[in-house]
C-alpha cells in the first residue's frame, strides 16, 4: 500500500481489502517512525485523522465513494484548516488555530479524503530548501544530510518517503516544482487561477498557486480533479468549465512539439542534470516527440524581476501579523509602534524579514518605477517569450533545477545563491503557465533529477499526458529511497 | 493688499450598500464592537478581498451625476500603512486609475451661481475605530466599520470661501442623497469633508496648503475654514510661513490644530492590489445604470424655470434637495400651473421658517404638500387673503385641522361683498375727516391709515384689492 498509486488504494478501499481507518493509521505510523529523522510534519493529530477516516469508510460502505475517498493526503501547513495548528512554518503564527477551512482543504473534504497531517516548509513559503522553517530544516528522504527543496520540502519528502500518498503544496516561483525534483517525486504548479487561493495564506499573491504532490502523473491528475475550479471569494479564480484531468493521459506522444529552450542548458546547470534531462528527451523522441529548439531570450531577467515582485507583494501580504489580532505577540514593549517593531522582529526568521526589507524598499516613493514597475514589464516580456515559443511547440522541457539537492546549510549564507535554484521555474510563474516536474533519473550521489515540463495556458491535461507516457516506459517515478525500512 | 482665498474639499461619502466594499459583511450601524466583523475584515491569514458590485454600481451612478468620465478601467491599489484599526496593514483603495475623474458641480450662494469641477472619485474601504477610554490604558479596536465602502470625493481648488466651501459640501450632501447612494448621515460619519486651505496674492501662485480633517457638520466646516484662513493670513502677514501639515478641527476650542506635518508624513508604498484584478466596467452596465438614474437637481431647476415659470434663483433653491423639490412639485400640480409661483414663495418661506425654527427636514413638515395646496387654493381664489392664510398656515402648523376646517371654524373667509365692504368704508371715513382731509391734501400715508382701519374693523378679512378701490373711489382724488 506504501507504494500504491492512488487507483490501487481507491481499489483496495472500494473492495475492502483495508478500510480507510487502516490505511490512515499505517500512513500515521510511518509518520511515527520517520518523521524524527526528517522532520517533514509540523503537526499530526492522529484522533481527529482516523475520525476522518472513519467517516470515509461509512461514505465507501454506504457506496457513496469519490475517486479520492478515504485517501490520507498531507497539507502544506500554508492552507488553514479548520482546528488545525496552521503555522506557515513561522513562529509568528506559532500559536494560530485555523478558525475556517481553506478552499483546497473544503475540497479534499467534500471529495471525503482525510487531513494526514500538516508539512513543513520554509517560512511562508521563502525559500528553495526549507531550512527557514521554525520547526527546524526538513531532510531529504535520499540524503538525510541535504536539503528536500523548498518551499513544500515537507510535502515533497513526505511523498518520497512514503508517509503520505499524496499532499498538497503551494508554487511561487518553484515551491512544487523544486522540491518534487529534489526529492525525487512528481508535481504539480496549476496555471494561475486555477485553483483558488482562498485560505491559503499570501506570500505573492499574483505568483501563489496551490498544486499537488504525488508519485505519478496519474495520481496529480487525481489530484487536481479535485482541487480545481472556481471560488468566487477568491477575485482571480477563474470561471471556466470544470475538466477531467486524467482524460489525455494515455494519449500518444507522435507528433508531439517538445521545445527545449537553449537558455536552459547553458552555464550554471551541473553536467549530471543536463545528462538526465537529456537522456529523458532521447525517450521522448522514441515516443514519436519531435525536438524544437526554441529561445526563451528573457528568462535570464526572471530571477532579479521576481525578487523585486514578490518581496514587494510579502511587505505588503505578512503587514496583517502585527501581533494585535491573532499570532504571537511579544512580551514586553513600551507601545505601540514597539509592539510592532518587537513582535515582527521575533516572530519573523531571517528571510522573511530580509524580503519585508527587499519589498518595502523597491515600493518606496522615488523607487517604485525603477523597481517595480520596471519588473512587471520584464513579466511582460517573459509572457510574450512563452507565447512565442506556444507558437512552434506544445510544451517545453528542460530541467527543473541547474543542481541535485544540496547539502544542509551549504546556501544559507548566501542568499542569491538559494535564489538561484529557481531560475528555470521561476518563469512559469510570472507568466502564470502551468508546469511540472517528474523524477527522470540520477545525479551526483545518487540524488533525484526532476524534468521540468511547462504548457500553454490552461494545458494541464496536455503535460501530464506527456508525463504520464514518459511514465509508463520508465520507472524513475517508482524508485524509492533506500534505508528508511 | 488683500488675499485670495483657495479651498479643495475631499470629501467622503459611505456608499449605502447593505454589506461591506470587499466582504459580506453588513455595514449597519451601531451594532455592538466587533459583531459586524468578517474573517476578510479583521484580516485573518488566507482571505481575501472580492469588489462588492452595489458600491461599484453606485460610484457610477454619481460620476453620471456629476458629468464625469467613468473609467471603463480603473485599478484597486493597497495604501500601506501601520495601524491598530487597520487590521491588512494596508487600506484598498484607488490610486492612479480611479473610477471617476473630472465632472462638476453647480453651487449657489448669494453671490449667484457657480461651477465647482471634480478631479475624481474614486472606491475604497474605511478603516475599524480605535476606542481610548474605558480600557485602563490600553485602547480597544472595534473593526465593524472596517471595510465600509466609501467613495472619495475630490474637488479642484475652486472655492475662494468659506461660504462657497459650504455651499460645495451641501450641494454634494444633497446630490449623493438625491441619486440614492449615502444616506448623508452626518452624525454617523456618513458623509465627512477634509478642507484643503491656502491663501495667496491675487494672481500669485497657489500657496502652502493644509489639510484639515475630518470635519462632520457644515457649521463646523464653515468655523474650521475661516479659522484656517484667518491663521494663515496672520502667519504671512507677520512675515511667517505656511507648514504643509494636516490639522484637526476642535469644535470646542473652536480652532484647528497641526496633527502631523509633511516631514512625518507616511509613505504609503501605493501598489496595484494582486487580490484583485482591473475594475472593468462595460458599456452596457453604464448604459443600465443611466437609464435608472433619477431627474437631477440640474435638470429638475432648468425644469421649473420653464415649467412653473419660477425666476432661476427659486428655481435652484427648490431643487437644493430632492425632498424640497418634491414638496414644491406636488403642490405646484394640485394648486395648477398659473399658481405655481405662490406654491414657490409658500415653500421657500413660511415652510422654510417653520422647519427651520423646529430643526427638522421636510419629509417631516407638520403640512404636508397636498394640505398646503388646498390653503393656497383658498388664496388664489379669493376666499382668504395672504395675511389671513398665514394665520390658517400657523393653525394648520400647530395641528388644528384642514385649511378649510380653520377658515370655517374661525369664520376667516374673505368679505368680498362690495355693498358691506362699502357700509364699513363710509362708517370709517365718517369717523376720520381728519385724514380724509389730510389725503385730499396730498398726504399719501392717509390713505394707508384708512385702510388699515377698514381692515382692522373686518378683523382682516375685507378684500384688500377690494378695500383699495372702493376707498379710492370715494375720497376721489
Amino acid at each position: 500500500m506504501l507504494n500504491a498509486s492512488l487507483r490501487e488504494i481507491a481499489s483496495g478501499l472500494a473492495r475492502k481489502k483495508i478500510s480507510s481507518v487502516e490505511l490512515t493509521k499505517l500512513f500515521l505510523g510511518r509518520i511515527k517512525a520517520l518523521n524524527g529523522r526528517l522532520n517533514a510534519f509540523i503537526t499530526v493529530d492522529e484522533e481527529r485523522s482516523v475520525g476522518q477516516a472513519r467517516a470515509a469508510d461509512g461514505l465507501i460502505a454506504k457506496g457513496a465513494a469519490q475517486p479520492l475517498t478515504g485517501i490520507p493526503v498531507a497539507h502544506k501547513d500554508i492552507f488553514v484548516a479548520r482546528d488545525w495548528l496552521t503555522t506557515c512554518g513561522s513562529k509568528i503564527l506559532s500559536n494560530f488555530v485555523g478558525p475556517y477551512d481553506a478552499h483546497l482543504i473544503e475540497r479534499f473534504s467534500g471529495a471525503g479524503a482525510v487531513l494526514l497531517g500538516k508539512t513543513n516548509m520554509d517560512e511562508f513559503a521563502m525559500g528553495s530548501s526549507s531550512e527557514s522553517s521554525f520547526y527546524g530544516p526538513v531532510k531529504n528522504p535520499w540524503n538525510a544530510d541535504c536539503v528536500p527543496g523548498g518551499s513544500s520540502g515537507g510535502s515533497a519528502a513526505a511523498i518520497a518517503a512514503r508517509m503520505a500518498p499524496a499532499a498538497t503544496g503551494t508554487d511561487t516561483g518553484g515551491s512544487i516544482r523544486q522540491p518534487a525534483a529534489l526529492s525525487g517525486v512528481c508535481g504539480l504548479k496549476p496555471t494561475y487561477g486555477v485553483v483558488s487561493r482562498y485560505g491559503m495564506i499570501a506570500f505573492a499573491s499574483s505568483l501563489d498557486q496551490a498544486g499537488p504532490f504525488a508519485k505519478s502523473a496519474e495520481d496529480l491528475a487525481l489530484l487536481l480533479n479535485v482541487i480545481a475550479g472556481f471560488d468566487p471569494r477568491d477575485s482571480t479564480s477563474i470561471e471556466r468549465e470544470p475538466e477531467d484531468y486524467t482524460r489525455d493521459l494515455e494519449k500518444p506522444l507522435a507528433g508531439l512539439r517538445v521545445g527545449v529552450p537553449k537558455e536552459h542548458f547553458g552555464e550554471g546547470l551541473a553536467p549530471d542534470v543536463g545528462k538526465a534531462v537529456e537522456t529523458a528527451l532521447a525517450q521522448l523522441d522514441k515516443l514519436g516527440a519531435k525536438r524544437v529548439s526554441i529561445g526563451l531570450p528573457n528568462s535570464r531577467l526572471s530571477v532579479p524581476a521576481y525578487y523585486v515582485i514578490a518581496p514587494a507583494e510579502a511587505s505588503s501580504n505578512l503587514s496583517r501579523f502585527d501581533g494585535a489580532r491573532y499570532g504571537y505577540r511579544a512580551k514586553d514593549y513600551t507601545d505601540l509602534a514597539d509592539m510592532y517593531r518587537k513582535t515582527r522582529a521575533e516572530g519573523f526568521g531571517e528571510e522573511v524579514r530580509r524580503r519585508i526589507l527587499i519589498g518595502t524598499y523597491v515600493l518606496s516613493h522615488g523607487y517604485y518605477d525603477a523597481y517595480y514597475l520596471k519588473a512587471q514589464k520584464i513579466r511582460r516580456l517573459i509572457a510574450n517569450d512563452f507565447t512565442e515559443a506556444f507558437k512552434r511547440c506544445d510544451v517545453v522541457i528542460g530541467p527543473t533545477s541547474p543542481t541535485v539537492a544540496f547539502k544542509i546549510g551549504a546556501k544559507t549564507s548566501d542568499p542569491v545563491q538559494m535564489y538561484l535554484n529557481d531560475i528555470y521555474t521561476i518563469p512559469a510563474n510570472l507568466a502564470g503557465l502551468p508546469a511540472a516536474s517528474i523524477p527522470c533519473g540520477f545525479g551526483a550521489g545518487g540524488l533525484p533529477v526532476g524534468l521540468h515540463l511547462v504548457g500553454n495556458y490552461f494545458s494541464e491535461a496536455k503535460i501530464l499526458n506527456v508525463a504520464h507516457r514518459y511514465q509508463r516506459e520508465t520507472d524513475w517515478h517508482r524508485r524509492e529511497p533506500a534505508g528508511l525500512q | 493688499m488683500s488675499w485670495e482665498i483657495v479651498i479643495g474639499l475631499e470629501t467622503h461619502a459611505q456608499l449605502s450598500t447593505a454589506s461591506k466594499m470587499f466582504s459580506g459583511a453588513s455595514t449597519a450601524f451601531g451594532a455592538a464592537p466587533n459583531t459586524q466583523a468578517s474573517a476578510v475584515d479583521i484580516a485573518l491569514p488566507g482571505v481575501l478581498p472580492v469588489a462588492n458590485k452595489a458600491a461599484v454600481e453606485r460610484a457610477i451612478r454619481f460620476g453620471l451625476a456629476v458629468g464625469g468620465k467613468i473609467n471603463r478601467r480603473s485599478v484597486f491599489a493597497r495604501k500601506n500603512y501601520f495601524y491598530p484599526d487597520l487590521p491588512k496593514g494596508y487600506q484598498i483603495s484607488q490610486y492612479e486609475l480611479p473610477i471617476v475623474q473630472g465632472g462638476a458641480i453647480s453651487i449657489l450662494t448669494k453671490a449667484g451661481e457657480k461651477s465647482i469641477r471634480l478631479t475624481r472619485a474614486h472606491l475604497e474601504e474605511d478603516a475599524g475605530k480605535s476606542l481610548h477610554e474605558d480600557f485602563q490604558g490600553m485602547s480597544g479596536i472595534d473593526l465593524n466599520r472596517a471595510g465600509t465602502p466609501l467613495l472619495e470625493i475630490v474637488s479642484e481648488p475652486e472655492m475662494r470661501s468659506a461660504e462657497e466651501a459650504v455651499a460645495y459640501a451641501k450641494t454634494l450632501h444633497s446630490l449623493v442623497r438625491w441619486i440614492g447612494i449615502c444616506d448623508g448621515n452626518m452624525q454617523e460619519g456618513s458623509f465627512r469633508c477634509d478642507a484643503n486651505v491656502s491663501v495667496r496674492r491675487p494672481g500669485a501662485p497657489l500657496g502652502t496648503r493644509t489639510e484639515t480633517k475630518n470635519v462632520n457638520s457644515f457649521r463646523f466646516l464653515e468655523r474650521a475654514i475661516e479659522f484656517e484662513i484667518k491663521r494663515q493670513i496672520e502667519i504671512l502677514e507677520d512675515g511667517g510661513k505656511i507648514v504643509q501639515e494636516t490639522r484637526l478641527y476642535d469644535p470646542d476650542k473652536d480652532e484647528t490644530r497641526s496633527m502631523r506635518t509633511k516631514e512625518d508624513a507616511h509613505d504609503y508604498r501605493y501598489f496595484p492590489d494582486p487580490d484583485l484584478l482591473p475594475l472593468v466596467i462595460s458599456e452596457e452596465w453604464i448604459e443600465e445604470v443611466q437609464a435608472r438614474m433619477p431627474e437631477l437637481p440640474d435638470e429638475m431647476s432648468g425644469r421649473f424655470w420653464t415649467a412653473y415659470d419660477l425666476t432661476k434663483y427659486d428655481a435652484r433653491v427648490l431643487t437644493q434637495a430632492k425632498e424640497t423639490a418634491e414638496y414644491f412639485e406636488t403642490a405646484a400640480k394640485l394648486v395648477g400651473q398659473d399658481h405655481a409661483k405662490l406654491a414657490a414663495n409658500w415653500v421657500m418661506g413660511e415652510v422654510a421658517a417653520s422647519l427651520n425654527r423646529e430643526g427638522v427636514g421636510i419629509e417631516r413638515a407638520s403640512i404636508s404638500a397636498p394640505a398646503l395646496a388646498t390653503l393656497l387654493k383658498r388664496i388664489a381664489d379669493g376666499t382668504i387673503s395672504g395675511k389671513i392664510a398665514k394665520q390658517v398656515f400657523d393653525a394648520m402648523w400647530a395641528g388644528e385641522g384642514s385649511a378649510d376646517e380653520i377658515i370655517e371654524k374661525r369664520g376667516l373667509k374673505q368679505i368680498s361683498d362690495t355693498g358691506a365692504i362699502e357700509k364699513i368704508v363710509d362708517e370709517i371715513l365718517a369717523k376720520n375727516a381728519k385724514q380724509v382731509e389730510d389725503y385730499r391734501a396730498g398726504k399719501d400715508k392717509a390713505f394707508n391709515s384708512l385702510v388699515g382701519q377698514v381692515m382692522k374693523a373686518t378683523k382682516g378679512k375685507a378684500n384688500p384689492a377690494q378695500v383699495n378701490e372702493i376707498l379710492k373711489r370715494k375720497l376721489g382724488r
